[in-house]
């Protein structure tokens, strides 16, 4: 098992080398020069060959290439151009924020997919099975941000039983903490909800079709036992690896989702620095999410390989 | 004059799947629902100079934020302006932005993975690390790390979106490539001595073409969802040109008051988006009956 742990880390080694020179590489993107960007129209051109200087932006593009990368390597991500506080503290700050918006969602998600999946699969081609289908492919379709206006519309203005917006650290109110995370959470859970019955509904097919559950309906198990034990149980294996899958959706989605409830996290924190053009946290957000990402699905196998033991002399 | 190859040994997909196929999408209700809101909107998106009430920039002093009416359909908007017109040319943005970004992307990631998938070896090495690297990184995340890098403008939004589109393009091609060029058609067009783009594009490329075809509708249908993202983070179109994403952002602000302004162009995306996941559902259905 640790062997296979290890591989599968150094496998993903010269992907996330990539993903550095990507990340790195975006700011060559930016037409002009990111010193005169930073100092302003008016700045003379003694000020920006400066900050030229300091900021290394006079060294070849490898030579600074690799000096950022050795930064990164000691988790320096260099500071906001804002208020020159360091990056890796702004993340850290914001992060756990959107970690609980992340996994509220999974969970409203988990709530709605489960039984709608069992349902559509179980009563597969019938008008139920159809309205799911279609409930699911609207669940997909509909974009957060409208999503969101709506719940603000239906339950912070109309019937005002939530605030619309307001943070409260779980810490001080719990309570308080989950009801103003409700709504976005919902919002953010609705498109993974709709995915995951798509994939428990197809998963669920196939498994109902194999050798072993009709072998557990001859042996004369009741149906709802056949159903729980032997079709959910399998059928749910390739539905937790899309489940993980869903990550980078979620970080993608957290970001409009955190704008319109004005919850302050981490995607938060990339739209905010986008209008202020502080590169160095826009390039540390996009890194930290593909860290992310890697490292969910990094567990995802681990899990799988503990769960269904071929995949580890693969 | 050329003579013609004496033999194809390509499966005869266009006969045999052009008939099946079809009548599979046509049994399908859903699909045939989406397609036809395609054609619809598609036709509004077209004809809007021409259907439209009012320009979609002329302000209307007295009737500013007045409710769905008989002069204003879908109502006025924060500076007088007609929400109907304004959807309609919103359609041309979103629409044209989600085309041109799915097509850059569809040629430029295909190529990709037919380079990847055929020629194997470093280049396939080298292409993969960079679709797997692109790939690990959010959708969204990335598509707005990359026009806050470009600047926000529709031309900067439709590049980013292709950019990020690239990826999956070149990932699903590969795959599929790599599984038909084992099969023997390919071999036998080999041993006739067909030339390697003449193997790729007439015998590998329509052999594949299913997977694409799903695979775009679905890309467009994730694009327009993008572009729309984009412009109600403002980082799209710059008004005062209507796009369905700027017109949800100027709503927000007056969503107890007005709601009129929200809900018109958001049930916009919302259609155009459902009816290419449709669309493509049917399509995927159709050409890949196992996948039901």
């Amino acid at each position: 098992m640790i062997q296979f742990a290890v591989r599968r880390l150094l496998a993903a080694l010269p992907t996330l080398f990539v993903v550095t020179v990507l990340v790195f590489g975006m700011v060559q993107l930016l037409p002009g020069d990111p010193a005169r960007l930073l100092l302003g129209e008016e700045a003379t051109p003694q000020a920006v060959t400066e900050l030229r200087h300091s900021l290394g932006l006079d060294r070849p593009v490898p030579e600074q290439y690799v000096r950022w990368l050795m930064n990164i390597g000691r988790l320096d991500f260099g500071s906001s151009v804002k208020d020159n506080s360091s990056v890796l503290g702004l993340i850290a700050d914001k992060l756990p924020t959107t970690i609980e918006l992340a996994l509220f969602a999974m969970l409203i998600a988990a709530l709605i997919a489960l039984p709608a999946g069992m349902i559509s699969a179980l009563k597969r081609d019938s008008w139920t099975d159809r309205a799911l289908t279609l409930l699911a492919l609207s669940g997909i379709s509909l974009p957060n941000f409208f999503l969101g206006i709506l719940l603000i519309y239906l339950f912070s203005i109309r019937l005002a039983w939530i605030p619309a917006s307001g943070y409260v650290p779980f810490s001080q109110n719990p309570a308080k903490n989950l009801l103003l995370l409700l709504l976005p959470a919902v919002t953010l859970g609705v498109h993974s909800a709709a995915v995951l019955a798509r994939y428990l509904r197809s998963s669920m097919l196939e498994t109902l079709s194999q050798d072993y559950v009709r072998t557990a309906h001859a042996k004369g198990i009741t149906w709802q036992q056949v159903v729980l034990k032997h079709g959910l149980r399998n059928a749910l294996v390739p539905v937790i690896t899309a489940f993980g899958l869903q990550l980078g959706g979620l970080l993608g989605g957290a970001v409009i989702t955190e704008q319109i409830f004005s919850v302050p996290g981490f995607g938060r924190l990339l739209v905010d620095a986008v209008f202020t053009r502080d590169l160095p946290v826009i390039q540390g957000v996009v890194l930290v999410s593909a860290v992310a990402v890697f490292l969910v699905s990094f567990l995802v196998d681990l899990a799988y390989a503990a769960v269904d033991p071929r995949i580890r002399y693969h | 004059m050329q003579p013609a190859p004496l033999v194809s040994l390509a499966p005869r997909v266009r006969r045999l799947r052009l008939g099946k196929p079809a009548r599979r999408f046509l049994q399908n209700r859903l699909a045939v629902v989406g397609a036809a809101l395609l054609l619809v909107f598609s036709l509004l998106a077209l004809f809007a100079p021409w259907i439209s009430p009012y320009d979609p920039t002329q302000v209307f002093f007295t009737d500013l934020r007045s409710p769905p009416s008989a002069a204003h359909l879908f109502g006025t908007d924060e500076l007088g302006r007609d929400i109907l017109s304004r959807v309609l040319y919103g359609a041309r943005v979103s629409l044209s932005a989600a085309l041109v970004s799915v097509v850059g992307a569809f040629v430029v990631g295909t190529m990709l993975g037919l380079m990847a998938g055929y020629l194997r070896g470093w280049i396939d090495e080298v292409i993969m690390r960079v679709v797997d690297a692109m790939l690990a990184l959010p959708f969204l995340v990335l598509a707005i790390a990359l026009a806050a890098m470009l600047g926000p403008s529709l031309q900067n939004t439709m590049i980013a979106i292709a950019i990020v589109t690239t990826p999956a393009f070149a990932r699903i091609t590969r795959g599929e490539v790599l599984a038909q060029r084992e099969r023997e058609y390919v071999q036998a067009a080999q041993a006739l001595g067909a030339s390697d783009p003449r193997l790729v594009f007439r015998h590998l490329l329509p052999n594949i073409s299913g997977a694409l075809i799903v695979q775009t509708s679905l890309a467009i249908a994730a694009a327009v969802l993008a572009e729309s993202s984009l412009s109600f983070l403002g980082l799209g179109v710059q008004p005062p040109a209507p796009s369905w994403g700027s017109m949800l952002n100027a709503a927000r602000g007056f969503l107890a008051d007005a709601p009129w302004m929200s809900i018109f162009p958001g049930l916009a995306i919302f259609l155009t988006v459902l009816a290419f996941n449709l669309v493509g559902d049917g399509l995927r259905e159709a050409i890949d009956p196992r996948s039901r």
